[in-house]
């Protein structure tokens, strides 16, 4: 166990003395190639950057030339963007969370043109209470594009979805748009731990709400959510694209901090009879993205603080965000946007609030990093 | 762009036309215009010898000749516009104007910045535009509403039929004179103003007698609940407070829509090419100024974001922010105080503080303890001008804002959290270091 778990500062040394080692045994050729390398990344960069009110990138990625190769084109391309994770406290206790996800708003609200729909990608309170998402449902009324509601843990455990559901509706549900089939998972079930202790609901959301405890359990889809996720895409044809949006990663990331979902498998292997399968995950705060078989995955940012990556289980694909600094609260940070392509595949735009803004296309992915990487960044990740 | 323009402003502009008419030559031979001595309290001496570019070693005789085109005229279109014209050694090495006259009366959208530490900015002007002193001096000389030449070539060929710097070039450099040159010659005499040496340098030195314990407290508030520690970076080795960033503070938020005027940037930029000469134009002459860092990165984090100032020497280098907006140190701190003004770019470290009145005062006295000795007298009556003037005229002060009591949001008013703690009775820098 202890092999396998480095601290994250063991592994940040041990990433820095490689660096090192593999720069001390760079000839002058090889040093002036990766300065040359470089240099062109950071040109290439400044010289196209996506603005977040002006889609130049949108038109561009639409006539996509992988269209033709994919064998399965058609639906008309589209852009939607994401605000994720705001977690709101009630209005007396803090303001910084009030203030990034006010910033959000305005920032989707600056997109020209409009996204087809804004996704909420859940955890819109930090504790559940009815006050901290009636806050949230006041600042998300304000976004002009239609907003699509998701659940995360921090909504559901005070009162097990009550208000929530109240404001917003069934937490999983699906809809067609411009020939793409989605899907909005509730992927945050968690097995009755509170019962047997006597939990009160403060107790309950408390435990959830916390990181490495083994109290709570994993978190899942659950038997009857997968049942009605295969009966739901049973009327679908296999060659229409898939969007899955889940609040908890699609996939096994790390099983301490619950960047996790149980039956993962399960449900990837509902989805795997599908050609274009992108599935649009919160919960993590940090750029993050992954392939697997068929499916693409995202991770979105948080409006509310930045994670550091976990000590194991990161998905080689992700090329980190370097470390926020820790004096500026809005680094790492940010909200983003989702091109769906002619072939039904979706590139995903990061729009960092403090950084230049990261194109991730789906060709890196669905090619397994063969191609289009995204740029790394300057500074050691840690 | 056309913003009415107070009286009080027209007044001290003549003041100023005058001023610089009577006084260029005097402030030539000024002391203060004088290359530095490094051996000043706080220096940081590493420091500087690696921010000197290997390419452009200091000599005295290319420090001469820096100075000699620092302060004459001829380097603009008129005949009238020197370096030292926005630059003065007297006005710490600005104009003490809210925003700089060039040629023809002009005025410019900037505040001009200090000369004095420039030498350590990572990037020059306000928007870093440019990347070296070197780089920055054909900014203001062919900008039509600064100095006016139609190009540096213009510059050259006026510099060149003048006898005495044609034997100076070719003894310093070895060659007849290029714009390069007089770049490098004006950048060297530039990297000889160096501003140290003050009461809280000797105070960081161990003499706790240096300041005032109001500064002390200031100090203290400075480092905590006023948060200006994170920006106005501080410590022994890079002692210039400045982290070197950009930041948006909502300064110009309060006249700029930023969507619109970002847009209509991009198109302008991607219609000109947006080489550096246009970008100084769109940064000095342009309602687009306002846009700050945008005009250089075009990237949407750096909307109407400036460059962390150095806090040294602030009592002659009024008035205040990019746009020269704050005329005292009260207004500015008041601007922070409040949370600064809300707009889609505001910088995560820009929050209401709650600061005291008092609190202020100890900021204040504390700044005022940032002053080099060769300034002090400058600075003392400044301070009472402004300390006077705060007692009665406060336009940014929101006494409400700053304490929380009203809210930022969508429809949200009521108390918020996050205001910087209390400060105990225990003053850390009262303490003592063991």
């Amino acid at each position: 166990m202890a092999a396998r778990h480095k601290s994250v500062e063991t592994k940040y040394m041990e990433d820095r003395d490689a660096v090192l080692r593999g720069l001390r045994s760079l000839d002058r050729r090889t040093f002036l190639k990766v300065l040359a390398a470089t240099t062109g990344a950071v040109m290439a960069k400044s010289l196209m950057p996506p603005h977040s009110f002006q889609l130049v990138e949108v038109a561009n990625a639409a006539p996509d030339k992988t269209a033709s190769t994919a064998g399965m084109a058609g639906q008309p391309p589209f852009t939607f963007a994401y605000v994720s994770d705001t977690h709101l406290y009630q209005r007396t206790l803090n303001q910084r969370f009030v203030r990034a996800a006010v910033k959000a708003v305005e920032d989707v609200n600056a997109l020209d043109p409009q996204p087809d729909f804004v996704l909420f990608g859940g955890d819109l309170a930090q504790l559940g209470r009815r006050e901290e998402l009636d806050l949230g449902r006041q600042i998300l009324a304000e976004v002009k594009a239609p907003v699509k509601m998701m659940v995360g843990e921090h909504d559901w455990f005070y009162d097990l979805g009550g208000a929530w559901q109240e404001m917003f509706g069934p937490p999983n549900y699906s809809f067609d748009w411009k020939g793409v089939h989605v899907v909005v998972l509730m992927s945050v079930h968690e097995k009755d731990f509170w019962t047997p202790r006597n939990m009160t609901p403060e107790q309950r959301m408390h435990t959830v709400a916390g990181l490495d405890n083994g109290v709570q359990s994993r978190f899942e889809v659950g038997d009857d959510e997968r049942k009605w996720l295969a009966a739901d895409l049973a009327k679908v044809p296999h060659t229409t694209p898939l969007l899955v949006f889940s609040h908890s990663p699609l996939y096994k990331y790390y099983r301490n901090w619950n960047f996790w979902t149980d039956d993962a498998e399960q449900v990837q292997a509902i989805l795997k009879p599908f050609q274009q399968v992108t599935v649009i995950h919160g919960h993590t705060h940090q750029m993050l993205y992954n392939q697997i078989g068929n499916i693409s995955f995202y991770g979105m940012l948080s409006t509310a603080w930045p994670w550091p990556y976990a000590p194991s289980g990161l998905p080689p694909l992700t090329v980190q965000m370097n470390r926020a600094d820790p004096f500026d609260q809005f680094d790492g940070l940010g909200d983003g946007r989702i091109n769906v392509r002619a072939d039904g595949l979706a590139d995903k735009i990061y729009s960092l609030w403090d950084r230049n803004p990261v194109t991730v296309k789906a060709d890196y992915l669905v090619s397994h990093g063969k191609t289009a990487r995204p740029p790394a960044p300057q500074f050691a990740s840690y | 762009m056309k913003p009415a323009r107070p009286l009080f402003f027209s007044l001290i502009a003549a003041a100023a036309v005058a001023v610089t008419f009577t006084l260029a030559g005097a402030q030539a031979s000024s002391p203060l215009a004088e290359p530095k001595s490094e051996k000043q309290a706080g220096f940081p001496a590493a420091l500087y010898s690696w921010v000197i570019p290997p390419d452009n070693p200091q000599t005295p005789a290319k420090v001469a000749l820096g100075k000699a085109l620092f302060f004459d005229d001829r380097l603009s279109a008129d005949d009238k516009v020197s370096c030292d014209h926005c630059h003065a050694p007297a006005k710490g090495f600005t104009d003490q104007l809210p925003t700089s006259m060039g040629i023809r009366a002009q005025f410019g959208q900037r505040n001009a910045p200090s000369i004095l530490n420039a030498v350590f900015n990572v990037a020059q002007f306000w928007d870093g535009r440019a990347p070296t002193l070197e780089a920055q001096v054909a900014g203001p000389v062919t900008n039509p509403v600064e100095m006016g030449m139609k190009s540096t070539d213009d510059a050259v060929a006026k510099i060149k039929a003048i006898p005495e710097y044609r034997k100076q070039f070719q003894d310093v450099f070895g060659h007849d004179v290029t714009f390069a040159d007089i770049e490098r010659a004006i950048a060297a005499y530039e990297r000889t103003q160096v501003a140290f040496d003050s009461p809280f340098d000797k105070f960081i030195g161990g003499d706790s007698s240096a300041i005032s314990d109001s500064a002390k407290r200031g100090f203290s508030i400075f480092n905590g609940k006023g948060r200006c520690m994170s920006c106005h970076a501080w410590n022994p080795t890079q002692p210039l407070f400045t982290d070197q960033k950009f930041h948006n503070i909502g300064v110009s938020a309060h006249k700029s829509d930023f969507v619109p005027l970002a847009r209509k940037a991009l198109d302008v930029l991607a219609k000109s090419g947006g080489n550096p000469q246009e970008i100084d134009k769109l940064a000095i002459g342009s309602d687009m100024s306002g846009l700050g860092r945008f005009l250089v990165t075009k990237q949407p984090h750096d909307i109407g974001a400036f460059r962390t100032m150095s806090l040294r020497n602030l009592l002659v280098t009024q008035p205040y922010f990019h746009d020269g907006s704050q005329v005292t140190l009260w207004d500015t701190i008041d601007h922070y105080n409040k949370g600064g003004v809300q707009n889609p770019y505001l910088d995560g470290g820009i929050v209401p503080l709650g600061l005291t009145e008092a609190e202020e005062d100890d900021l204040v006295a504390f700044l005022a303890s940032l002053t080099s000795p060769e300034y002090a007298d400058a600075a003392k009556q400044e301070y009472d001008l402004q300390f006077k003037r705060s007692r009665t005229d406060r336009p940014q002060r929101d006494t409400a804002a700053a304490s929380g009591e009203k809210g930022l949001g969508p429809g949200l008013t009521g108390p918020f959290g996050d205001i910087g703690p209390p400060q105990t009775s225990e003053n850390p820098a009262l303490l003592g270091g063991d």
